[in-house]
């Protein structure tokens, strides 16, 4: 899933002058980028667990898409549906679906600062609706204008460094529907590597999974424990002091296992990081006075 | 154990010291070793390809390749019986076994069999089954089923291993220093020796069988599997359906992958073909040659949404890469396939109602499918038994009862706009001090193990609507 650096750019300078062409493709996706001489208008799906507890991330993404010349607009939203279609809701998953893809109908792209939903948008939507001719297609289309927020920006957009400076010492966890679905793995580091004064120190098994897998940390709790405790282990045997990843559900699940077990690790998402707004409470820590 | 109690066996499990220590040696043996593999190989990721397709093309003509090996197998001299169940499949062999008045049987390894459970139908039968894979061995002198697919004692520690030996080998003096692995093998490679050469019929596994010419094939680290089929008067094949391939180069092709994706061997020690029994001039080999081939719930496989796992060719990457087979071992699954192929197999074979645990019990990390050498995607069929289970209303009524109160204001926008709008901030508030919670209601499975990070103050979509941002 890597692709040539700045490629991106060059599909957006075709692209500008593409001028009243129908639509071309990407030279380095295939997909098909839809001409228009404005700016690329960008839907945020922010994601219910950003929406409801780390609004920050979604401004970071917010403040990334438009330094990288983007028009963001955040239609009204909710979830993915992927809860439901994890637990074997098709029902649900699909009217959730189709509410996602009505919602964002109007935007050229629809990008997610999380690999997992954005992989259920992007890799799960067409499935959802294989047996229906008309939604498949649909589905298919709207597929290939979701994208994980980090991959964009690099691989659609061509970002190759951010302006941000965080003199820290960082390591990253690779969440798994980032990874294996998405391919988001070079990108943000990559990013990270352009922060002023940042240090990026590989965890062992940063690609293994945190334990979180949605519903499973609390149907499976006890299992969920285990699989993170191993986790935090690597996390803290990095020696880094702060721990970034691009999904919150792993990022709140790490975050928690740190806390409770009284390990002072500054847990946050890559791309506010990337942003430069590292100065809300990392996850988990008190808005207001001492922990 | 059974699938049904997954979630005690987990538990139990989590808290034995000496099967952690011993779940260890999974995490650090088999998947460096698989990497490297792959690594060296260019082509790997196309022979990958080239396995399932195979594959699937054989599923496609099943039919066809079992009627074309049968007659093969035949024309050399052997015979062919076809179990549709796992009590045919077991009275078939002890039939055979009965014929040439057996007394001892020696089995190279085979999940097939343990599937259907044939040592206890040897035995019940008044012969005496013995398992000739040293990890087998191990475990049946436990009184234990396998634990892994292709390691079946990989949740003993060799301490374990030692103190059995001491307890049941009675020949043993005390002074022999059994604290290596090779003296561990050693032992017991002298016990099965005799056993070997007194055993009448031998019965093994196989990898694959091929239509083109009616043989068999087993791969084997330990050589265990040529005594097994070449020192008794009969030699008993017993596989499932899905092993056929339909030529030799197939099999060669798939052989190339399925060493690489178990333990990282370019090929495994022995790779074995077998076709019908003794012939006129052969220096050795069995009088008697006999194929027995189990449907035992594949075939209604075929056509559904579970028909790629027909594909698996059991090398056990999957649950070599597992977080969850990691924390557990193969144990708590509760039936002869553990880990991701097993959590898509058991309730295919055993019912949904009975495993449907184990569907449930993945993160979905995908890595299983990231490794799978036929490209099998157990998440999204494991997903599949998850829509069954809803469908049919197996789901606990907690977590269906859950779901659907977070499914009916995920699909009415206005009112989660204002649930939402108003139940964060009055958390955020609460945990202001703590910024997480150490308790909540109906989240006790985080909860009692991890602390439940707080929401930041008002949601996403409130602020960007106070601010003025663009909504349409």
């Amino acid at each position: 899933m890597v692709k040539p650096q700045g490629c991106g750019a060059v599909a957006l300078a075709i692209k500008a002058r593409a001028g009243a062409m129908s639509a071309i493709a990407s030279p380095c996706t295939g997909r098909l980028i839809l001409p228009h001489t404005s700016r690329p208008r960008v839907g945020l799906f922010v994601t219910c667990l950003v929406d409801l507890f780390r609004p920050s991330i979604g401004f970071a993404a917010v403040k990334l898409l438009e330094d990288a010349g983007c028009e963001v607009i955040v239609p009204a939203q909710t979830c993915c549906g992927q809860p439901a279609f994890n637990s074997g809701d098709r029902a649900d998953a699909r009217a959730l679906a189709q509410q996602a893809m009505d919602a964002f109908a109007n935007c050229d792209y629809v990008v997610a600062p999380s690999g997992s939903c954005g992989g259920m948008m992007a890799k799960h939507y067409p499935e959802l609706f294989a047996d229906d001719p008309n939604l498949a297609q649909r589905a298919q289309a709207f597929a290939d204008k979701c994208h994980e927020l980090l991959s964009f920006l690099t691989d659609v957009l061509g970002v190759t460094k951010v302006s941000a400076s965080f003199p820290r010492e960082v390591t990253y966890h690779d969440s798994c529907s980032g990874l294996r679905e998405m391919g988001v793995q070079s990108q943000p580091r990559k990013l990270l590597g352009s922060i002023e004064g940042l240090s990026l120190t590989e965890m062992k098994e940063c690609d293994v999974c945190c334990g979180f897998g949605g519903t499973f940390a609390v149907k499976y709790g006890e299992i969920s424990d285990a699989i993170v405790r191993q986790k935090i282990d690597n996390v803290c045997n990095s020696g880094a002091p702060v721990l970034l990843a691009g999904d919150l559900g792993c990022l709140m699940n790490m975050a928690g296992k740190l806390a409770r077990e009284g390990r002072k690790i500054e847990v946050r998402h890559v791309a506010e990081v990337l942003a430069g707004f590292t100065h809300e409470p990392p996850i988990g820590a008190p808005t207001e006075g001492e922990a | 154990m059974t699938s049904p109690a997954f979630r005690q066996n987990a538990h139990d499990a989590l808290a034995d010291k000496q099967l952690q220590q011993a779940l260890g040696n999974v995490r650090a043996g088999f998947i460096d070793k698989r990497a490297q593999a792959a690594e060296r190989l260019p082509e790997f990721e196309a022979l990958r390809d080239s396995a399932r397709d195979i594959k699937n093309h054989v599923l496609a003509h099943l039919d066809l390749y079992l009627e074309h090996y049968e007659t093969k197998v035949r024309e050399a001299g052997g015979h062919v019986h076809f179990a549709r169940t796992a009590q045919e499949a077991c009275a078939t062999i002890v039939e055979i076994c009965k014929a040439q008045g057996a007394r001892t049987v020696t089995k190279g390894k085979s999940m097939v069999s343990e599937e259907i459970g044939l040592n206890a139908a040897i035995e019940a039968a008044g012969m005496e089954a013995v398992e000739t894979d040293l990890g087998e061995y191990i475990i049946q002198l436990r009184h234990e089923a396998p634990s892994h697919i292709i390691a079946p004692a990989v949740h003993l520690t060799k301490e374990q291993v030692e103190a059995d030996f001491r307890r049941l080998h009675k020949h043993l003096p005390q002074e022999r220093d059994l604290s290596q692995a090779e003296a561990l093998l050693g032992e017991a490679r002298m016990v099965l020796r005799k056993r070997f050469l007194e055993a009448d019929v031998g019965i093994t596994g196989a990898n694959f069988l091929v239509a083109e010419t009616g043989t068999s094939i087993i791969v084997t680290n330990e050589g265990n599997g040529d005594l097994t089929q070449t020192l008794p008067r009969v030699h008993i094949v017993i596989a499932s359906i899905e092993k056929i391939v339909p030529t030799l180069e197939d099999a060669a092709q798939i052989l190339r992958v399925l060493g690489r994706s178990a333990t990282g061997q370019d090929m495994s020690v022995y790779t074995t073909l077998s076709t019908g029994p003794r012939r006129p001039g052969d220096v050795d080999g069995p009088q008697a040659y006999h194929v027995v081939l189990v449907d035992n719930g594949r075939s209604a496989m075929l056509g559904t949404e579970f028909e790629e796992m027909l594909r698996c060719i059991r090398c056990g990457a999957c649950m070599n890469h597992c977080p969850v087979y990691h924390a557990v071992g193969g144990h708590a699954y509760g039936w002869v396939y553990p880990g991701p192929m097993g959590a898509v197999l058991s309730p295919s074979l055993l019912g949904v109602d009975k495993a449907g645990h184990l569907p449930n019990a993945s993160t979905f990390c995908g890595r299983c499918e990231s490794v799978c050498p036929v490209r099998i995607p157990l998440p999204k069929l494991m997903r599949h038994w998850r829509e069954r289970e809803y469908e049919r209303h197996l789901a606990p009524a907690t977590y269906r009862y859950g779901l659907g109160v977070w499914a009916f204001f995920a699909r009415r926008p206005a009112l989660y706009k204002l649930a939402t709008g108003l139940a964060m901030p009055v958390m955020s508030y609460l945990a202001r001090k703590q910024g997480r919670f150490k308790k909540l209601p109906l989240a006790s499975g985080w909860t009692d193990h991890r602390d439940m990070p707080a929401p930041q103050g008002k949601t996403f979509q409130a602020q960007w609507r106070e601010r003025g941002g663009r909504t349409r």
